[in-house]
C-alpha cells in the first residue's frame, strides 16, 4: 500500500508515464487505484507523430500492469518521509510477520 | 443519501440509490467477505472483544476503491481503447465490471500505416480486463482528430498494408526476442507484437 500512499500525495502534479509498448504520455495526474492504475488529464504524448490515435484524446485512464516508468516531479518527492515511510512498513512487516 | 432530498418514491418501496457526483461509489464497496484490508480486520476484532454488541460495519475510506469510480466517469463516453495487440478500437464504453472488463457500443477498429488510416466497423464489443492498454476519453471538441500526415484511405488499401507491416514486425519481433533470449533475456512481452 505504500506506494499507492506515494502516488496519492503526487495527484495533480505533471507526470510523464512510460508504458510497456514505449509509449510517453505527459499529464496532470488526477487519479490512482489501488492496482496503480493512473488516470492522467490534459495529456500529451511525447512523439505524437508516432502514435497518431492519442491526438483527439484528452484523459486517459491507464491500466497499472502496463506501465513501465513514471517519470515525477524532483520538487514534489519528500525522499526523507518516503524513506520512513519505507521503514515504518518493513518494520511492521516484520511485526505482522512474528505474530503470525 | 436519499434521505437528504425530498422523497419521489412510493410509500412503502425502498428509496432509489442516488448517486451523484462527488459521493462516495456504491460499486467502490467490495463484498463484505471478501474484504481483506488488514486493518479492517483488525479493527473488527478489536470490537468484538471491545462491546458485545452487533459489530458495526466497517467503511472504507472513500480513496479506497476508485478503479470503479474512475470508469464510472468514463460510462457512455466515446472513448479510444487501446489494446495490448496493438489494436485501437473507438466506441462508447456501455458496461464494465471491477475486472475492467468493458463492454463497447458501435465500436469501430482503426487502422493506422504508413500516413494512411481506416476505419472497420467492429459492432459491440466484450473487452476482458486484462487486455487493455489504456482508455482515452476522446474531446468532442477534436472528435475524430487525426494529425496531418494522415490521411483517410479504402479500408481494403490500409488492411492489407498493416497485415504485410505486422507480418514484417512479427518476424524482427521474433528475431529479437530469438538473440535476447540467448542472453538470458525474457522481455516485457515475450512473443507479442506490440504497438
Amino acid at each position: 500500500m505504500l506506494f499507492f500512499s506515494f502516488f496519492k500525495t503526487l495527484v495533480n502534479h505533471e507526470v510523464t508515464v512510460e508504458l510497456k509498448n514505449d509509449i510517453s504520455i505527459r499529464g496532470t495526474l488526477k487519479s490512482v487505484d489501488q492496482y496503480l492504475n493512473i488516470k492522467l488529464d490534459d495529456i500529451s504524448v511525447v512523439e505524437e507523430m508516432k502514435y497518431p490515435h492519442l491526438s483527439s484524446v484528452k484523459n486517459v485512464f491507464i491500466r497499472g500492469s502496463v506501465v513501465r516508468y513514471v517519470h515525477l516531479p524532483a520538487a514534489a518527492v519528500d525522499t526523507p518521509l518516503l524513506e520512513d515511510a519505507t521503514r515504518r512498513e518493513a518494520s511492521q512487516a516484520v511485526a505482522k510477520a512474528k505474530q503470525g | 443519501m436519499a434521505n437528504r432530498l425530498p422523497s419521489t418514491h412510493a410509500p412503502g418501496f425502498p428509496p432509489a440509490i442516488l448517486i451523484r457526483p462527488g459521493d462516495p461509489n456504491p460499486f467502490d464497496q467490495p463484498p463484505q467477505q471478501h474484504m481483506v484490508n488488514p486493518m479492517m480486520m483488525q479493527q473488527q476484532s478489536q470490537q468484538h472483544q471491545g462491546s458485545p454488541g452487533p459489530p458495526s460495519v466497517p467503511q472504507l475510506p472513500p480513496q479506497m476503491f476508485t478503479t470503479a469510480a474512475q470508469l464510472l466517469d468514463l460510462t457512455d463516453k466515446k472513448l479510444m481503447v487501446v489494446l495490448r495487440d496493438g489494436r485501437k478500437l473507438i466506441g462508447v464504453l456501455r458496461s464494465w465490471d471491477q475486472f475492467g472488463n468493458l463492454v463497447m457500443q458501435d465500436t469501430a477498429e482503426r487502422l493506422f500505416v504508413q500516413g494512411l488510416y481506416a476505419d472497420i466497423e467492429r459492432g459491440l464489443f466484450l473487452v476482458r480486463g486484462e487486455n487493455i492498454t489504456l482508455l482515452g476519453e476522446i474531446d468532442l471538441d477534436k472528435d475524430d482528430y487525426v494529425p496531418e500526415p494522415y490521411q483517410l484511405a479504402p479500408v481494403e488499401k490500409v488492411f492489407a498494408l498493416k497485415k504485410a507491416e505486422d507480418a514484417e514486425r512479427k518476424i524482427a519481433d521474433k528475431r529479437k526476442h530469438k538473440r535476447l533470449a540467448a542472453e538470458g533475456f525474457e522481455g516485457e512481452h515475450a512473443g507479442e507484437a506490440i504497438l
